[in-house]
Order: C-alpha cells, then structure tokens, then sequence
C-alpha cells in the first residue's frame, strides 16, 4: 500500500493510501471531534461534527473528515472559523433533541454552543446510527433499525428479533451517546415481550 | 422480425420501411403523452377510428392513418393533434370534433378554422405546427420527433433515422474516439449539477476495473418537471440509442434505467423499447455483427427523490435504503456493486445520438461559451402556455416566458421564475435578462437543475413560496445527516412561523445561519441545494420577510394568518352574491341589508373578494391593519339611489 502525504493544520502527515482524514489526523496525534464514528463500524458520514476544511486541486470544501479519503497534497484545516461556526450550528440543532446528552454538553461548551438556539423537541434520539450500525454489522441480528425518513425518521427495535436476540446481548446499550436507546428498548419490551414479572396486572 | 446483421442490413432495411410509407399520405398524429391522456386524448384517438371505419376508409390504400405519439409540448392546449404532411395542427380536441376532422380536413381538404391557434388580442389563426409561436421559438433537437413517431413501433424510429448514430459510433469510431466526440461538443449534464459528460465518462473508460456500468437516471421527482418523462414516453429509443453508444464508448456491457414508478407509460414505453431494440439486434450479443455486446435493464425506483442523488440511486438498485453516501469515491471510481459506473441524465442520453449524427461542433455551435446545445423545461406556474419547452441555451428567461410561454396568464404582474425545481432559486424580473446558461443561473442564486421552471405573478407571497418547497424537501430529506435533516426542519418551522404571523426579528438572520450550514455541511446534494429557495427568496424579497415578521401583513395576501376580509358598508349593494357563495356562512345580511362578514367564522378561501361583482368593488383583503368593526344592525338598511327601486 502506497504513503500517502497530505497537510493537517499545518503539518505533514503520512498516511496509507485507503484511510480518511479522520485516521490520518488521529494517527498523527490531531483531535478531530465525532460522535457517529465507531472504530469497529464501517465509515457513515452522518452526524458531521467531524466536517474540517479541505483544499483538494484548489477547491476548498468542507468535507466530513471520518468519511474523506486521503489523497497527495490535500491540505486540511480542523479548526476554522467556518469549521467552528459549523459544528456549533450542528450541536445546537441536536441539542433540540437531547439538550442534556453529556457527549453533546461537553461539546457545546468547546463550540459555545447555546442549547436554547432551537425551540426543544426532545426526542432524545440525534439518530447517529451507532446501535443501528452495531447491530448490523457486528452483531449481524437486525434487531434495530431505522424508520421513515427526514424529519420524521425515527430508530426502533424490531419487536420479533429483539425479543429472540437482545437478552444477552444488549451491547448497542453504552454505544448511546443519549439515553433514548435504552428507553425504546425499555418500551419496545414492555410492549412486545414483556417479562413475566413486568406483566401488567389485567394481562392473562 | 427477423435480427439485423449488419450496417448494410440495417440500411436496406430501413429503406424497405420507408419504401412503404407514402410521404403524401395524411396522417393524423394524436399526443397520448401523460398530459393529453389525462385530457381524454384517448377518446379522441377512439373516436377517430372509428369515424374511418364509419366512412369506410380503413382499407382504403393511401387515404389516411392515425399515429398515437409522445408528447409535443403544448401540454396547456391538449389534447393537440397534428396532420402530416401539411403539418396542420389543431388543438384541444375533442371526441366529437372527429367527424370533422375526417371528412373535412382528410377528405375535403380544408382547414378546420376553430380548432387552430388563435393569436391572442388579435383576429388571426395559425395552421402550421412550427408557426405557433409556442414552437416557433423552441429550438426541438429533442423533442421534435415526438409527434412524428410512435413510442411503440421502432420502424417509426427507423423511418426518421434512428439507429444510424449507432452505426456511425460502432463501424466508424472507437470507443476512445467517441468519449473524444462527447468531451468536444462540451455536452454538460443534464441532471442539475452541470458536469461536462465526456470526462466523466473517460474517467469511466479509463478505470481498469471491471465489469463497468452505465445507467439513466430517470428519476425525475421535481414537483411540476416532466422533461425526462417526455422523452421517456415519447422517444425512449433515443435515449435507448444513447445509452448504447455510451456503453461502447466507456467498455460497458451491462445498463440500467432507473425509472421511477409514479411513470407508468414511461416504463412501459422503455420495456417495450427494449425488447424491440433486443429482437431486431440493436441489443444483446454481438450488435449488428460489430462484435460489441450490450443488455440493458429497467428497475423501477419506488419514490423518493433523494434517489435522483446518483449515490442514493445506486444504493436503491443495490436493494438498500436510498440514501447517500460520501463522494469521493465518485462513481466512475466506485459504483454500481463497487464497480466503475457513469450515471447520466435521460436529456444527457437522448443528447449522444445528436452529437454523433451532427458532430460534436454541431453542439458546441449552440448556446453559451459555457453550456453548449439545447435544454428542456417544464414551463409551468402562472404562464399562459404551459408545457415542455426546447430552447437553446444561452436565450434569455424574458424569451423563454413572454415568447415561448406567451407571457403571465391572466393579465397580472410579473413577480419572480423559480427554476431548478424544489431546491432551486427565484429569480426577480431584474434579472429575466440573463442568459439561460448553468453559470449565469449559479449567479443569480438560482440553477439550472434538471429544467424545472415555475413562473409566479404578484400574488404570490414569497415567504409562502419557500415554506412550500421546504415542506416538499423535508419529507423527502433521507434523514441521514443532520444538517439536511434538522437544517430543513428548523427553516421550515421558522418559515412556518414567519406565515403565520409569529416571526420575530431576527429570524431571518438565523435562517441565513441555517441555510450556510445545511448549504455546506450536508452529507448530499439534497441537502446542499435545499435552501436555496430560502436564501434566493431573501436575496430578492427581503422586504416581504419584513412585512410578514415587523408589519404582520402578507403584501401578497396569501398567508391566511394575516389577512381578513372586510365589506366595505359605503360599496355593499346587498346583492347577496357573496352571501350565497361563502362556503363557511360567515356574511351575514339580505335583501336590502348591508353585509358583514362574521371574523370568527370566516376561512379566508376568498371567495367573497372574487365574486364580488367590479362594479362594486365592496369587498376588501386587509393585512397588516385591523379590520373595522362591523357597522351595528341599525345601520345596514340599504338606502338604495332612486333609479335601482
């Protein structure tokens, strides 16, 4: 595999032909922030907290870094006053959903993110993915998926393969950078499977 | 039908078709395009037949045939039928015009003065097709075959030439020399983005990966555009052809069409297109004895617009979700199962056997320093000829909207063209000037997109305007990344906010912040086009957002939160009209007895403010005042003058 050499804030940095940005920057020591990223999940690109500036053959853009291929002489910013400005816009509009998911908090204060920017629509879901991604890639179950799209996409477990494959397993749990994954499951049971302890009272 | 061989084979071949068709021989060409079919073409096309048989013509040698064809582009006047030779075009026909048509205009040989173009303001009609001017100013490389041949039949497709780009690409090029011919006529893409064609299929060509893929993108989901449909229903050989040569220009052997299935004609037409192209041999192995093999597919797209994203389109004919990935990889890299693909446009397609005819300076003859040939636009909105147009690129917005689409309909105001589609830009009367071009558009705030255009008057409210294309993009936003997602969602309910009445300042500023991020940070081009309504609308029309957020008033009077209609009690001539017609019974009043509208129970459809007779003039839309409070029951005894009792 070929070295590859690019420029992250300034410095050269050696990388293998095939990796992102991400890789690149964090093999060389540079903090590159994220939250949908996963070393053992396949590269998403959704949640772009992690966008830093690139210049590739004169085109400056911004790029999601965990996504973003290295290539010779790309030059790389992961801070800027555009790279700043962005993810605080980005937290602040997941902090309408989860205004007091520590991840996003410690974030916020880095970002001066105001987390009363948006009005409050706490789904507490930021739709990152990571149990999705887990369950499907590692864990190869399918026990959790995602529904409908826009605005009104949504996670939820499948009643018929949770209620086969998630009581021993339940390691989407701590990926949850908010507390939603474990109240839907929560629900999901108590709806679905319930345990017979948990059966409501009327039931048979 | 036996396979064809060989060029020679296909010449002689063609020359058998055209040997028995008799030029003079009328024909009466009926568009049963989408558009025309809604419009009861169909019946008309019934109806015709049947007065032939009636008249006992059928059988009769060299008297008359009736073709169904692919849409023409007058889709305001359908259903439009064109009589060939004389090229005698009558529009909006109806069934019972048949037996006219046959026995006058077939038979008798004249013209049938009602059913032709009248120009508008004065005494005069129009019998040619290409004198009216709605055509006469469109410049149709495209779409000009559509009334002349039958989707379904590819003789008809022989008898005006098709195939003989094929031959041309296949026995007289290589597949280098015909990636050289595309990059030449600097043809861009038709999709929205612009991309030169001919290096994105050598970046194609030159990957040493194999199998490489070509495939159309036909999944066109712009509210109100129908330019792909058009082809696709009426000449989807062209595009079929197209796409044919592409695959022999990049080293291809396998094509998709991505269709979308709200298109029911178009996959039927490109279905039946394929098999017929299969069957006579300009498909499958060993192309006309050239050596070249090459099958070709449809898959139908099951809606969602985010799949005109040419990464979501391969993840949906992957099986997966449609949503997009990151580019670079860029497809002509990584594609199709991971595999080197060149997606292009249906217009890209249809646009190859034209260069490969005509030469690549042909193209690069027409249009801008920058876009070069013709493009498509599904003219619609408030324009008095709504349809598909085919102009060259480079002819001004004021051309295409007051020559080709005969001005605003209605006699009212110019306010603002919106092209691109949803995540397009509005463009102001101050600049109808520019040149129709991918660059000039990018200039104004607006693009080109795949040819959408919708024309506003003045009473459109602008605020409404982009809280409507926001709602479209936000239920259609895969949801993945949360720029687009949440972006979209917080314009849309600042914009909703704004029409309702509830905007506060600053608001137009974080909408500003919200359309840079969403604009830059989005994962696809979904999201990196979709506030360009908002930031065009702002651009230009910053003064309405004002009205709405400081004033409360809609200067449009179309956000129902801020308006009210009033009766004015000095004009009301208790005519009742307006009390009959409200459909909440909200006026009050009666014969000789001023009336009044009941605020709580009004809906503000504004009906009252349409019927109310001109000569009156009584009743008033109010927005950003408060209404009078309506006169006591006392006074509303109608004094009338002495002549009216």
């Amino acid at each position: 595999m070929s070295e590859i050499l690019l420029q992250i804030d300034g410095r050269e940095v050696k990388a293998d032909e095939g990796m992102t940005v991400l890789e690149a920057a964090r093999s060389a020591g540079i903090h590159i922030p994220t939250l949908c990223h996963h070393d053992k999940l396949a590269p998403y690109g959704a949640c772009r907290i992690c966008v830093v500036e690139v210049n590739a053959r004169g085109r400056k853009t911004l790029a999601a870094a965990c996504v973003y291929p290295v290539e010779p002489n790309l030059a790389v910013r992961t801070r800027s006053e555009k790279v700043d400005k962005t993810r605080k816009m980005i937290l602040e509009l997941l902090l309408a959903h989860a205004p007091d998911a520590p991840a996003l908090q410690e974030l916020a204060l880095e970002y001066g993110a105001d987390k009363h920017r948006f009005e409050k629509e706490s789904s507490f879901c930021v739709l990152c993915g990571l149990c999705v991604r887990y369950c499907t890639e590692v864990k190869k179950k399918n026990a959790i998926g995602f529904f409908d799209r826009g605005a009104r996409r949504e996670i939820h477990f499948i009643p018929e393969i949770a209620a086969k494959e998630c009581w021993n397993c339940k390691e989407c749990f701590p990926l949850c950078p908010t507390s939603y994954l474990q109240a839907a499951y929560h629900l999901t049971e108590a709806l679905a499977f319930p345990r017979p302890s948990s059966k409501p009272a009327s039931g048979e | 039908m036996p396979r064809i061989n060989s060029a020679s084979e296909l010449e002689a071949f063609r020359k058998d078709i055209l040997s028995k068709r008799d030029p003079k021989k009328p024909c009466i060409s009926v568009c049963t395009g989408t558009g025309c079919l809604a419009l009861g073409a169909a019946k008309v096309v019934a109806a015709l037949k049947e007065e032939i048989n009636k008249q006992g013509l059928e059988n009769k040698v060299g008297v008359v045939d009736v073709k169904e064809t692919g849409c023409p582009g007058f889709c305001e006047r359908g259903p439009i039928i064109v009589i060939h030779p004389e090229e005698i075009c009558y529009l909006q026909v109806q069934p019972g015009d048949a037996e006219e048509i046959v026995s006058q205009t077939i038979l008798a040989k004249k013209v049938i003065d009602r059913l032709l173009y009248a120009v508008p303001g004065v005494d005069e009609k129009i019998t040619r097709e290409s004198e009216i001017p709605f055509y006469k100013n469109q410049m149709r490389n495209l779409i000009g075959n559509n009334i002349k041949i039958d989707p379904k039949k590819l003789d008809d497709y022989l008898a005006v030439g098709g195939y003989s780009a094929l031959v041309k690409a296949l026995f007289q090029n290589t597949p280098e020399q015909v990636v050289e011919l595309v990059k030449h006529s600097n043809l861009r893409g038709r999709g929205g983005a612009g991309f030169p064609a001919g290096r994105k299929w050598e970046f194609a060509r030159n990957n040493p990966d194999e199998p490489k893929y070509v495939i159309v993108n036909a999944d066109e989901g712009d509210p109100g555009a129908f330019m792909d449909r058009a082809l696709l229903e009426g000449n989807p050989f062209s595009v079929l052809e197209g796409l044919t040569i592409g695959a022999y220009a990049i080293g291809s052997h396998e094509g998709y069409f991505y269709v979308r299935q709200e298109y029911p004609l178009a996959v039927e037409n490109i279905t039946l297109a394929i098999k017929q192209a299969e069957e006579y041999g300009f498909l499958g192995k060993n192309i006309l004895g050239s050596g070249f093999d090459f099958h070709v597919k449809v898959h139908r797209g099951a809606g969602a617009f985010v799949c005109g994203e040419e990464t979501s389109l391969l993840a949906s004919l992957e099986g997966k979700a449609g949503e997009p990935r990151s580019r670079p990889p860029y497809p002509a890299v990584k594609g199709l199962r991971g595999k080197p693909t060149n997606i292009n446009n249906v217009e890209t397609w249809a646009n190859i056997p034209l260069i490969i005819n005509k030469g690549a300076d042909y193209l690069a003859s027409i249009g801008t320093g920058g876009s070069k040939g013709t493009k498509i636009f599904s003219l619609v909105g408030k324009v008095n000829n709504t349809g598909l147009v085919e102009v060259p690129m480079g002819i001004t917005l004021r051309d295409i909207i007051y020559k080709v689409g005969g001005g605003v309909s209605g006699g009212k105001k110019f306010k603002a063209v919106q092209t691109g589609g949803p995540s397009g830009g509005c463009i102001p009367e101050e600049h109808l000037d520019i040149k129709v071009d991918f660059d000039e558009l990018a200039k104004v705030g607006a693009i080109m997109g795949s040819g959408g255009m919708i024309v506003m008057d003045e009473d459109t409210c602008m605020v409404d305007v982009a809280r409507y294309f926001l709602n479209f993009l936000s239920g259609e936003s895969c949801g993945k990344c949360t720029p687009c997602r949440e972006g979209i969602r917080q314009m849309l309910k600042i914009l909703t906010n704004i029409s309702e009445g509830k905007g506060k300042e600053g608001d137009i500023e974080l909408l500003e912040d919200l359309a840079e991020a969403t604009r830059d940070a989005s994962l696809c081009a979904l999201g990196g086009s979709a506030p360009n309504p908002v930031r065009s609308t702002i651009r230009y029309f910053r003064d309405e957002y004002e009205a709405h957020i400081r004033d409360k008033r809609c200067p449009a009077f179309v956000c129902k939160n801020l308006i009210s209609y009033h009766i004015d009690p000095a004009k009301c001539q208790a005519c009742m009209i307006c009390l009959r017609k409200c459909p909440a019974e909200a006026i009050t009043g009666g014969k000789k007895q001023i009336h009044v509208i009941d605020q709580e129970k009004c809906t503000k459809c504004g009906t009252c403010f349409e019927v109310c007779p001109p000569r009156f003039h009584a009743v008033k839309r109010l927005s950003g005042e408060p209404v009078p409070p309506p006169i006591p029951e006392e006074a509303r005894i109608l004094a009338r003058e002495s002549k009216q009792t």
